[in-house]
């Protein structure tokens, strides 16, 4: 069956050839993994810069091409609502959403993690409102980091359709059973049409299995009750458990991406450092600023400063030991945050980095910065500025306590400001 | 009930899922009573309407006939007895024979 | 297998007891009659509420069948993932094909106010499931709070019966006629008190092709404030004084199952329950006028729906006697 709707290439039902090169957009790239991957139940909310993998899924459905329960739902509450009512009786069930979208779902991000159920969302980062702003930050992610899904994030269109197909087993490893979030930044990834190598269908339906749980809802004779009112004599035992299960799933990321790596020979790890061997300054950073930290890092060695930068993949749970084990060497660490912690001693990234590091004794000095929100583009010239500022504090052994906003009309007169005005 | 130390919280079921089908059962709820319920058996002509209004499923029921009350888990509510179409049951106050 | 109470004291209902609801709650006699009518074995989901705290504490549980509670606004969406699961699971080849109903179990709260959009819209998009609204007309599992389906008048913690006002300001919204609105193919109102009516319409509930909704008027000896052995006695007052009428909406055509007319005057019900004590012992004769108007009111327009002539109020047919 040919899709004739699709620029060619895209969307033609049954197998591509191995490794198929496609130019698509990250929204596209999402949706084609989930056809192979073909979850019981999809639900979900229209949101920008969501809608593309919605849409392209809703097509699939459609045309018979897959076989999934698509559930158009009347809000994100009832999207991860309907979720966790498929997951709970026995089916992979896979959402998808962004900002504002997030927001509204977060009463059931806890519900899910709690229940422990393996469910998968796309989370195609946008900033908060208000004011409203349909682009790109990542307020909202940080507003789910303590929700108890496993965060994983990409970086272009290619990781966004790897880490869709990685994020299903993550979630149902015997010893996980989470909710998994893969992050793509909205509109620098969703709608950045990229070449996009894509497995074929046979290869990623071996790789992502079947789920089978033990029990379910729909599985006879294991009637359970789900979702039971739990008080002080078991609460806290639950909530341990579930931690214990968070920090148990790095090593499962970790095999994931490494076999992972066996099918498809892409090389992902949960941290991507870059020209980190010898460096003295480093960024540290998440998502589709990458390109733009990687050019500045040369620029800055081209100057003659030893800059690298590592970027975070596994941001829940936090790799704190590797996160400190990457940066040992570093003597000025700066850490790129795509939102703003409001009232927090720190910014989040910047915070998660600080605490890996202050087992050290040998810590290096960190600064943070501010960049990209609600969609405010990205230059390498604001990571050029990061570099100058790491290679200042190098030399004074300063860093200061302000963050710096890169990329923000700033006062001209400082005077203006009266003390206390940031952190 | 079990106590928080009886068991590690490796072992309690994970999500807090009851795996325990009916088990309240345990619960003895019959210490709330303050009145229970005494059946007239040479009155009752076993309609059943005790049976399907009770809110604790008390009365045990054997081949279509009432044959007891559960009074384990009766609350002494006393609709059985508003109810009976028979006025075969009486509330007794709890500690009187 | 036919409405014979012999013969369905043989089945097991599935739901223990042992559970912490309160001495004479109708909650879990509606739960047992509606787990016994089923003829398929049941899926059940819970929204948050008194049913569900008092049943599903753990590690226990009273239900033998499987129960999933998730929040308190989105029983009807846990239901519709369910529902949805089985039918791509049955589809993929992973699970045979079998008669299974989809059951939930909320209350007015859950139904009528917080989770209204979520039950609205499962039923929009057509889920094969049941919808059961326990009806005890306010919040009472956080501890008697007036909600949309509690009635003009009534005393609860967040409309205390003052000098200023005399209870709930407001009238109750038409839930059963909102739902009806749908155009789903089953949806009715029935009360505790009448087992056979409630069966009767959980079986046509589950033979419906697509979502059904019963509303069963479910009372509540401690937030109405009524002695416990009361609770079928009060039920049946609301059917008498046409405040409940029982009836259904089968495909879109009106049906009164109950009484054909309404036996007593509302302030019957009124004197029964502790929660309107003030609109009688302080007098206020308008508020009870008021709520009789709109319950003469409510009940004419059901029975033209219904095909039947409206039934006149005692002071329209006092008129209409004094004119002859």
């Amino acid at each position: 069956m040919v899709d004739t709707r699709e620029r060619a290439g895209i969307g033609v039902a049954g197998e591509p050839a191995a490794s198929t090169a496609i130019a698509m957009n990250g929204g596209e790239a999402v949706a084609y993994a989930l056809r192979q991957i073909e979850p019981e139940v999809v639900a979900a909310y229209p949101i920008t810069p969501q809608t593309l993998i919605i849409e392209k899924f809703a097509e699939y459905c459609a045309d018979g091409v897959v076989r999934t329960e698509y559930i158009n739902v009347e809000s994100e509450h009832a999207a991860l609502s309907a979720c966790v009512g498929a997951s709970a009786a026995g089916a992979r069930a896979v959402t998808a959403t962004a900002g504002p979208g997030l927001a509204l779902m977060f009463e059931m991000l806890g519900v899910t993690s709690g229940m422990r159920l393996p469910i998968v969302m796309h989370l195609c980062t946008r900033a908060l409102s208000a004011p409203l702003n349909i682009l790109g930050d990542h307020s909202d992610a940080m507003a789910m980091r303590e929700t108890g899904w496993v965060m994983i994030s990409g970086s272009n269109p290619q990781e966004a359709y790897d880490l869709a197909i990685v994020a299903q087993i993550v979630a149902e490893h015997p010893d996980v059973m989470l909710p998994c979030a893969t992050m793509i930044d909205g509109f620098m990834v969703t709608h950045a049409v990229e070449r996009v190598d894509v497995l074929p269908d046979d290869v990623v339906r071996e790789y992502v299995g079947e789920y089978e749980p033990e029990m379910s809802l729909l599985v006879p004779g294991s009637e359970a009750t789900y979702g039971a009112l739990d008080f002080r004599d078991y609460y806290f035992e639950h909530r341990r458990q579930q931690e214990a299960a968070l920090y148990a799933a790095q090593s499962v990321v970790e095999d994931a991406l490494q076999r992972f790596g066996e099918i498809s020979g892409r090389d992902h790890h949960i941290l991507e450092p870059y020209m980190m061997d010898d460096a003295e300054v480093a960024l540290v950073m998440m998502g589709s600023a990458e390109g733009q930290v990687h050019a500045a890092v040369n620029a800055a060695r081209a100057a003659g400063l030893k800059a690298g930068a590592l970027r975070i993949r596994l941001f829940r749970p936090f790799p704190v030991a590797a996160v400190a084990e990457a940066l040992s060497g570093v003597r000025v660490v700066g850490v790129m945050d795509r939102a703003i912690g409001l009232g927090s001693a720190d910014n989040p990234l910047l915070a998660d980095v600080k605490a890996a590091l202050w087992s050290r004794s040998d810590r290096p000095l960190a600064r943070g910065f501010v960049y990209g929100l609600g969609g405010r583009v990205v230059t390498q010239g604001q990571m050029n500025q990061a570099f100058d500022e790491l290679r200042s504090a190098l030399e004074t052994g300063e860093v200061g306590t302000d963050p710096t906003y890169l990329g923000l009309r700033e006062v001209q007169d400082e005077t203006v400001l009266g003390e206390g005005t940031t952190a | 009930m079990t106590q928080p130390g009886a068991e590690s919280w490796v072992d309690v079921p994970t999500g807090g899922t009851v795996v325990n089908p009916g088990s309240t059962e345990r619960n003895l709820t019959g210490s709330w009573r303050t009145k229970r319920p005494v059946i007239d058996f040479d009155a009752c002509s076993h309609c059943m309407i005790c049976w399907v209004m009770c809110p604790d499923s008390c009365f045990a029921t054997a081949k279509g006939t009432l044959v007891s009350v559960d009074l384990d888990h009766c609350k002494g509510c006393g609709i059985c007895a508003s109810e009976c179409p028979r006025k075969c049951i009486e509330m007794v106050a709890e500690g009187r024979d | 297998m036919t409405l014979k109470l012999r013969e369905l004291s043989m089945l097991d209902d599935g739901f223990n007891p042992g559970h912490g609801l309160c001495a004479g709650c109708s909650e879990s006699v509606i739960v047992r009659q509606v787990l016994t009518a089923l003829e398929n074995p049941p899926v059940v989901a819970l929204a948050t509420g008194c049913l569900e705290v008092s049943s599903t504490r753990f590690p226990d549980t009273a239900w033998k069948v499987p129960l999933i509670h998730s929040a308190f606004e989105n029983a009807a969406t846990s239901a519709s993932g369910v529902e949805a699961a089985f039918k791509a699971l049955v589809r993929k080849g992973r699970m045979a094909d079998r008669p299974i109903t989809f059951v939930v179990f909320g209350g007015d709260g859950a139904t009528y106010d917080i989770g209204f959009q979520w039950l609205s819209g499962a039923l929009e998009r057509g889920h094969k499931f049941m919808y059961v609204c326990l009806n005890n007309e306010g919040y009472m599992n956080t501890g008697i709070q007036r909600s949309g389906a509690t009635m003009l008048g009534a005393w609860t913690t967040t409309t205390p019966a003052g000098s200023v006002t005399p209870g709930k300001p407001q009238w109750r919204k038409d839930m059963t006629g909102i739902i009806a609105a749908h155009g789903i193919p089953y949806v009715a109102q029935a009360a505790v008190h009448h087992w056979k009516d409630l069966m009767t319409k959980v079986r046509k509930a589950e033979a419906a092709d697509g979502p059904a909704f019963i509303n069963v008027l479910a009372p509540c000896d401690r937030g109405w404030r009524y002695e416990p052995e009361d609770t079928m006695a009060i039920s049946r007052l609301a059917v008498e004084t046409a405040l409940w009428p029982l009836y259904e909406v089968e495909n879109g055509k009106y049906k009164l199952n109950g009484p054909r007319h309404k036996s007593l005057p509302i302030v019957d019900y009124l004197e029964s329950q502790g929660r309107f004590r003030h609109l009688l012992r302080n007098g206020d004769p308008a508020v009870v006028e008021e709520i009789q108007g709109i319950v003469d009111l409510e009940w004419n327009r059901l029975r033209e729906k219904c095909g039947l002539e409206p039934e006149l109020s005692k002071n329209e047919a006092e008129a209409v006697t004094s004119a002859d």
